[in-house]
């Protein structure tokens, strides 16, 4: 195998967990019926309070309990205003988008270029000697990555083979059956928000304890927290495509800036700039506008209920409305 | 009864704001400050002499045509996230404009304008076609069609308009004097035309809303789009307009911004000015001419806080901070009155059964323990 293309590989996997894990979190949040609209923000804000808190400790794992708690106070508050106050969730989104990341600027202001703290880079026994996986998936990785891998498989277990997961699916579809079975609905809505938003914050960490370690101005991982929210669509709600598009965007985005920097090829600056945002609208436009469903109905019969399975993307039927108990 | 619900509501209006001054002024005390001196900052920043005065009235403008701009969004339920786009490309039209056309200053500002709505159009209805015929959220398309309005812009800053001494990419070269938008005075420099563009934009949304078809398509749309098309709207055009006419107005703020506030392009020309649209449109509910009142309050902050830096060494994110915790707090503190208000207790129907209002608080006590 060629050793050029398994580090690029290696680098890409470091560089999109932190898109896997936020797009994770809001997958579950999103699952439960509760849009969190603020990941932008959030992610932005648990990073700066993360970072400032592994300098002021010297710890990375105080760093990353900061971030978390971060993103579940950011999240706490959408759930709050949207059962106990009645407020729509994607306005309380939008501002808290704007306000975390206004907040993270002034509490960042001090810390721009310090040096703190990082996270080490690890390879897993055993695992790293196996062909082709063991270099690209676990040699030299943060310990983040590694909870990247579980988290995956530990949402979708947790989602798709437990009961309390069908009992989460069942909230953000129809919650008012689930809530004549007694399942407390809205109780479930607080706990998968807050779950959610501790893997933004997770998320926040990642960069800045370790991706782009450190605090600058502008955030380093402005306009992620968006490509996450738009992954999560694509990735039609379900974990594994979830992650399948948060590795196809950073595959392109890593691809696009390799040929940036290869004397031969000329591609005006502009269109790499331009890249990622024309993809988040190109898959979108690929999700929403019924493309798949008419590419469905091209297939022979028998095909049709399997690829539509692994291609469906229609959103929790209740995402984004309020449920009250009456 | 009605005396108490009076000062609830004051109160729920007056906390949020105290509230987020302390927050604030926590923050402060935390990076080391006197709030005091932040806030003597910021109102020197905004009042110490006319020429400051002028400067929030310059954010003001703009600002007041995004508000604007958005109402007539919201109004048809529709989140226009990508006004910050639609200023932008606004300030590419009118620099284009600026650039190329010769002609003296009163034939070509009205031409820099137009080709501004032109602009802030095109790019409202691009996230309105992605929105109402394609199916991608406007939200998503309005994100990235600000994204890459602002790719535009620092491309043309350091590419086919840079200035001849090489691109900087900080902004294209001064536009010619007579391009620019003329000042009342020296000592008070605001675009008087500008300024009554706004009030103009103000009185025709607010009487294109209350009294015209059109704005009755929009509500309808906003409320309730599938009985709003059963009952007859067209309420995809509708929403395609809303966007249209939004991005129109909005692209007249991103001219302001580089044809009098700058005298270039300059990378980010909307400055932020668009989602602080967003901010005030969401904490007014949505009401035309309160928008541009609370406008005046925001703008106020804005350009009070470019001294924080001069004067305490301070990020000017503070003053985004404070408004931030305002418009988020007034909206909980709405929540707030609504749970209140509707709670069995001091719900009308309870209030209108008891005879004496003395008698009103104990016997719905006594009613919630039966």
């Amino acid at each position: 195998m060629n050793e050029e293309l398994l580090n690029i590989l290696q680098t890409l996997v470091t560089s999109s967990s932190p898109l896997v894990i936020a797009a994770l979190g809001e997958t579950i949040t999103e699952r439960a019926g509760v849009v969190n609209l603020s990941l932008d923000g959030s992610i932005t804000l648990a990073a700066a309070v993360g970072f400032i808190a592994a300098v002021g400790s010297g710890s990375t794992l105080i760093g990353i309990l900061a971030a978390m708690l971060t993103g579940a106070l950011v999240a706490l508050i959408i759930v709050v205003a949207d059962i106990e106050l009645k407020q729509d969730q994607v306005a309380i989104g939008f501002v808290l988008t704007l306000l975390a990341a206004s907040l993270a600027q002034f509490i960042g202001q001090s810390y721009t270029r310090v040096r703190g703290p990082e996270l080490p880079f690890v390879s897993l026994t055993f695992l790293k000697d196996i062909p082709f996986l063991g270099p690209v998936f676990f040699t030299d990785h943060n310990p983040l990555v590694y909870v990247s891998f579980i988290l995956v498989f530990a949402t979708w277990w947790w989602m798709f083979r437990t009961r309390p997961g069908l009992a989460l699916r069942a909230v953000g579809e129809r919650p008012e059956s689930a809530f004549a079975r007694g399942t407390n609905v809205n109780r479930l809505r607080y706990i998968y928000t807050l779950v959610g938003g501790a893997l933004v914050g997770l998320a926040g960490a990642a960069y800045s304890l370790s991706i782009k370690p450190g605090w600058t101005n502008p955030p380093a991982m402005r306009g992620d927290g968006w490509i996450a929210l738009a992954i999560v669509i694509f990735g039609g709600w379900h974990p594994f495509r979830v992650v399948l598009g948060a590795y196809l965007f950073a595959g392109l985005r890593a691809i696009s800036s390799a040929i940036q920097r290869s004397p031969d090829v000329q591609i005006p600056l502009v269109l790499i700039n331009a890249l990622p945002w024309l993809l988040m609208i190109g898959t979108l436009l690929l999700v929403s506008s019924g493309a798949i469903e008419r590419l469905l109905r091209a297939l022979p019969r028998s095909a049709q209920v399997w690829t539509r399975n692994i291609l469906r993307s229609d959103p929790p039927a209740a995402l984004g409305t309020r449920f009250e108990e009456h | 009864m009605t005396a108490n619900r009076t000062t609830l509501r004051v109160a729920l209006l007056v906390a949020p704001i105290l509230l987020s001054l302390l927050i604030t002024a926590v923050l402060v005390l935390a990076v080391g400050k006197d709030p005091i001196e932040v806030m003597t900052a910021i109102l020197e920043g905004a009042f110490r002499n006319s020429n400051a005065i002028a400067g929030v009235v310059n954010f003001w403008i703009p600002l007041t045509f995004a508000c604007l701009g958005l109402v007539i969004t919201f109004t048809a339920g529709l989140w226009n996230i990508g006004v910050e786009g639609q200023m932008m490309m606004g300030a590419v039209f009118a620099s284009w404009a600026a650039r190329t056309i010769v002609l003296p200053t009163p034939l070509l500002i009205p031409i820099e304008i137009v080709l501004a709505m032109a602009g802030g159009a095109f790019w409202g209805v691009l996230v309105g076609v992605l929105r109402v015929r394609l199916g991608v959220n406007e939200i998503f398309g309005g994100v990235a069609l600000n994204a890459l309005a602002s790719v535009i812009v620092i491309y043309l800053i350091s590419g086919p308009w840079q200035p001849p001494e090489g691109g900087s990419a900080q902004s294209t070269p001064p536009f010619p004097a007579e391009s620019l938008l003329p000042e009342m005075s020296p000592e008070f420099p605001v675009s008087l035309l500008a300024l009554v563009l706004a009030l103009v934009i103000i009185l025709t949304v607010y009487f294109a809303l209350r009294g015209t078809r059109w704005g009755l398509n929009l509500k309808a749309t906003g409320k309730n789009p599938r009985s709003a098309l059963l009952l007859g709207v067209p309420t995809t055009q509708t929403a395609l307009s809303a966007f249209i006419v939004c991005g129109a107005i909005a692209g007249i703020g991103g001219a302001y911004r580089v044809l009098f506030t700058f005298d270039s392009l300059r990378p980010l020309p909307s400055g932020g000015i668009g989602f602080l649209g967003l901010l005030v449109v969401l904490m007014v509910a949505n009401h035309p001419l309160i928008a541009p009142i609370v406008g005046f309050v925001f703008a106020t902050i804005l350009a009070g806080s470019t001294r924080l830096r001069v004067v305490l060494q301070l990020d000017q994110s503070l003053a985004e901070v404070l408004q931030g915790f305002v418009v988020l707090l007034v909206l909980m503190a709405n929540g707030l009155r609504g749970r209140i208000l509707s709670s069995p207790r001091s719900s009308p129907e309870v209030v209108q059964e008891q005879p004496a209002p003395t008698t009103v608080t104990s016997a719905a006590e006594a009613a919630s323990h039966e």
